[in-house]
């Protein structure tokens, strides 16, 4: 009886419904969905840290600052006082959420306030070039598997040739050369600090790992009966593409999107860890990193901070997208999982 | 010359005027003025092993403009002339290497004779004449050296070769006599640090067979204690003892210790200084990293050694462009800088300390005065740097008319470098610019603000001497004849030209010949007149650190060379 209204719910929800259900009775999904929303949270609440708790710019440099540790004034950046006296230490964290909760980095900024601001930046790349990588290559995926001779085989070289390099040292070279004097395309100027810039590069370089699956599906959605009883009855390309086609690939297309956002997130902190993404003083995690690369023996975690929390959002996403993936698979559903 | 392009020399005359001055100022080293002790054989033997992120290109001595290799020359190659082994300001003295003495000087100074020293032979076995000599020189043009057109043009017939360099010829310029075993080099006008530029590796003496091109990897015999056996620039430079070796001058080129010395390449600078720790290195070339200091400094004191360097770090701005073609503007940045925090991103005060006159403390020329500190002006200047003055920065910067321009900062993309560019947008910021900081590959970065086709406003760069001379600092860095618009070669990257104050630096070289102390007086002056126009901004002299392992032995510090890589002791 029991199987009997299960069957009966199942066929009578939409296939998005039933992926919802079953995300939602998901631990990898509700576990992994938690973690996001509190990194982006916390993320996105770098401004309100900033200002009304810890009372910091993160993006100035105070190497002569001193703060209250204990009832002590102590300098942020400290020079050492023992043997020779050489070289000069950033202050350690305080555990104090209101002063240098993570400790400084070496231009006597609060490490903690820099890896929240950090965050939205590596979020908002990631994000956007993970979307704007998708949707192009949705676009081309559907127009060259649809239309199929010479248009298909125009957009299949050119992703041939993107493909041809390897990605991170196509995204390093763009980078290298864009961010000297910025990109100009007819009247819009992308300045050589702007975060458009990654965006776009990070955006590019992961096309046509996204595009050729969507092409191939396309091309054999053309061929299915319901694709051809269309085209038979008459139905504009636009109405076969949005009606037929596009509903039939979306589930993939949904099923990308955190391994997308999840890999152009890490390239972006890869990019700027090398000096060619987020430029300084702006902060992203990989940026943080590259601070922290130099305070490793000292300060290790200025650099650790960042590495854990990309680690937990990059899990968090892959997470996520096994879980939808499952989700959207009929054989899965078919299992009853 | 550049950090990586480092080095040099000293004219007899004004390195007395070091001895007291950069004596004694190490925290950890013996930097006592003395001759070098005598050779003690049963210290000689076993490998001395140096390791460096990377290698310093060509090993041609003509060419090679760096450091890394010039301390490496000392102990391989010879000139007529070379600078001193000893400690502290010994080491600045220009004494005569394969020449039997210093040159008698005629025709007011622009006639030296030479006799080349009987008995000396190359590595190859083959003996040094003085056609050898006459080649050398005309080599310098023939490869192109770097120097070429600003050490030696000044001989007979430089101009020509200068102009043609592949048919170089020097026949009125260096005259020899084999019979007399003589060597005379004849110039346009008498130059007051001559002799140091004939002590430096590009006026070394090669054989006349060595190639008339830069001889990159190939390796060019030498006369000194050590030859060179391999070089991969991806791998290691290899010298071992020179069969044909025999010491003729303590002073200038003493027998040396080890049996080999090994240069690995490769080693990342944190790497080094666990290598050194460890005693698998005896030495690294590149700076500490800043989080291994303390480590090294109280863990490793005794195998630490701080020296002062004739050198400064500083932010040329560019005169000819906005913003920093406003005084006021330049003058704000002067005032802004916090030359403390600067030295802190630095290493500290154990490692540089914060200036703000041209010539380095210490140096010959140098004044104690400071325009751009709290509470004085370049008319009234304070007698050092005490702290920032943001007030009058911000003021200057309204009063300029600039306030809200765009400030590009180019900076090396290695860590301390683009630590100061990161500080400098912060305090640019501060004073109403809108400042960005470009990080671009060291390899580049120096050539790159030179070319005034790349339009850089602000950027940060180093400077230590050639030779302890002022005209290497003022003259060189920011002489007219400096500035090659659209150049890489333009090392007056200011692009500032003050022709009243080129005059004045002429006669203060003219008053050199003949008067030191009055030329070194004006030079002074001429420091401070510069100062007042800020084309540029002097942050800190910085110190040169040499690690060295626990088996390291006799570690002696050369102010011209760094340390001495034969004298070193492994047994």
């Amino acid at each position: 009886m029991a199987l009997k209204d299960s069957s009966e719910a199942i066929f009578s929800e939409s296939p998005g419904k039933i992926a919802l259900r079953i995300l939602r009775k998901d631990k990898r999904s509700i576990i992994s969905l938690s973690i996001l929303g509190v990194i982006v949270f916390l993320s996105f609440m770098a401004p309100v840290f900033s200002h009304f708790i810890a009372d910091t710019n993160p993006f100035e440099s105070t190497l002569n600052a001193t703060i209250n540790v204990h009832g002590v004034e102590t300098a942020v950046l400290q020079p050492s006082t023992t043997g020779l006296g050489l070289g000069v230490t950033p202050i350690g964290p305080t555990w104090n959420i209101r002063s240098y909760f993570l400790g400084a980095d070496g231009q006597g900024r609060d490490v903690m306030a820099r890896l929240l601001y950090g965050g939205r930046s590596t979020l908002i790349i990631g994000t956007t070039a993970g979307l704007l990588c998708i949707f192009f290559s949705l676009l081309i995926g559907i127009v060259a598997g649809y239309r199929r001779g010479w248009i298909d085989a125009v957009l299949s070289r050119i992703l041939d040739i993107i493909w041809a390099f390897p990605v991170y040292l196509l995204a390093i070279s763009l980078s290298v050369v864009l961010l000297t004097s910025g990109l100009t395309i007819g009247f819009i100027h992308l300045g050589p600090g702007s975060f458009a810039l990654p965006i776009l590069i990070i955006g590019v370089v992961y096309i046509p790992y996204v595009a050729r699956p969507i092409r191939a599906q396309v091309l054999a959605l053309r061929e299915r009966e319901f694709v051809r009883a269309a085209v038979g009855s008459g139905a504009k390309h636009s109405t076969i593409i949005f009606r037929e086609i596009l509903p039939n690939v979306m589930p993939s297309v949904i099923v990308f999107i955190p391994i997308i956002v999840s890999l152009s997130m890490l390239t972006e902190s890869a990019l700027s860890f090398l000096s060619i993404g987020v430029q300084p003083p702006a902060a992203s995690w990989g940026t943080i990193i590259n601070d922290g690369l130099a305070l490793l023996y000292t300060r290790p975690i200025v650099g650790l901070a960042p590495g854990l929390m990309i680690v937990f959002t990059a899990a968090a996403l892959n997470l996520y997208g096994d879980a939808v993936r499952d989700a959207l698979d009929p054989k899965t559903r078919a299992r009853g999982d | 010359m550049h950090r990586h392009t480092k080095v040099l020399s000293s004219a007899m005359g004004v390195a007395a005027l070091l001895v007291s001055a950069l004596v004694g100022t190490s925290s950890a080293s013996a930097a006592t003025s003395a001759p070098l002790a005598p050779y003690d054989a049963k210290h000689a033997g076993g490998t001395v092993t140096l390791v460096a992120q990377a290698a310093a290109g060509t090993l041609d001595p003509k060419v090679n403009y760096t450091a890394e290799f010039w301390q490496l020359y000392q102990a391989t190659y010879d000139g007529l002339l070379t600078f001193s082994y000893g400690t502290g300001a010994t080491t600045f003295q220009v004494v005569p290497d394969l020449a039997e003495a210093l040159p008698a000087t005629s025709n007011g100074g622009k006639t030296l004779t030479f006799r080349l020293r009987s008995g000396i032979k190359f590595s190859d076995g083959k003996p040094v004449t003085v056609a050898d000599v006459k080649a050398s020189f005309e080599r310098i043009f023939k490869v192109s050296s770097p120097t070429a057109g600003s050490f030696y043009n000044g001989i007979v017939g430089a101009d020509a070769c200068l102009a043609k360099p592949a048919t170089c010829k020097l026949d009125k310029g260096v005259v020899v006599d084999a019979a007399k075993n003589t060597v005379v080099i004849n110039l346009k006008a008498a130059d007051e640090t001559i002799l140091s530029k004939l002590a430096v590796p590009h006026a070394v003496i090669n054989p006349a067979s060595a190639p008339s091109k830069d001889a990159g990897t190939t390796i060019i015999p030498t006369t000194g204690a050590y030859m060179f056996k391999s070089y991969d620039p991806n791998k290691a430079l290899v010298m071992v003892r020179n069969p044909y070796y025999k010491e003729w001058s303590h002073q200038a080129q003493p027998q040396g210790y080890p049996d080999q010395i090994l240069y690995k390449f490769g080693i990342t600078p944190t790497a080094q200084v666990t290598a050194v720790e460890n005693n698998q290195a005896n030495w690294g070339y590149d700076p500490i990293p800043a989080d291994r200091l303390n480590e090294i400094g109280t863990k490793y004191a005794s195998q630490v050694h701080v020296n002062p360097l004739t050198a400064m770090w500083y932010l040329p701005m560019n005169v000819n462009i906005a913003p920093f073609n406003n005084l006021k503007a330049r003058q704000a940045v002067n005032y802004a800088i916090d030359r403390a925090a600067m030295v802190k991103i630095f290493g500290g005060t154990q490692l540089a300390g914060p200036v703000c006159s041209f010539l380095p403390p210490n140096f010959p020329g140098h004044v104690d005065f400071c325009g751009y500190t709290k509470g004085a002006t370049p008319a009234k200047p304070a007698k050092a740097w005490t702290a920032p003055d943001l007030a009058l920065a911000k003021q200057l910067v309204k009063e300029s008319g600039t306030a809200g321009q765009a400030v590009g900062i180019v900076v090396s993309d290695d860590d301390v470098n683009k630590q100061m560019g990161v500080y400098l947008q912060s305090v640019l910021t501060s004073i109403g610019y809108k400042a960005t900081v470009k990080p671009i590959s060291g390899n580049i970065q120096f050539t790159y603000i030179q070319n005034t086709s790349n339009k850089v406003q602000i950027s940060v760069t180093q400077w230590y001497q050639d030779y302890p001379a002022a005209s290497d600092f003022l003259d060189v860095l920011l002489g007219c004849a400096s500035f090659t618009p659209k150049s890489d070669s333009s090392i007056n990257m200011s692009g500032y030209c003050n022709k009243a104050l080129d005059a004045k630096m002429t006669k203060a070289k003219t008053l050199g010949l003949t008067d030191p102390v009055a030329a070194n007086k004006m030079w002074g002056a001429i420091d401070q007149e510069v100062m007042a126009d800020a084309p540029v901004a002097v942050v800190f002299t910085p110190k040169q650190l040499d690690f060295i392992s626990s088996g390291t032995k006799n570690y002696l510090f050369s102010l011209q060379y760094k340390m001495f890589v034969s004298q070193i002791q492994v047994k």
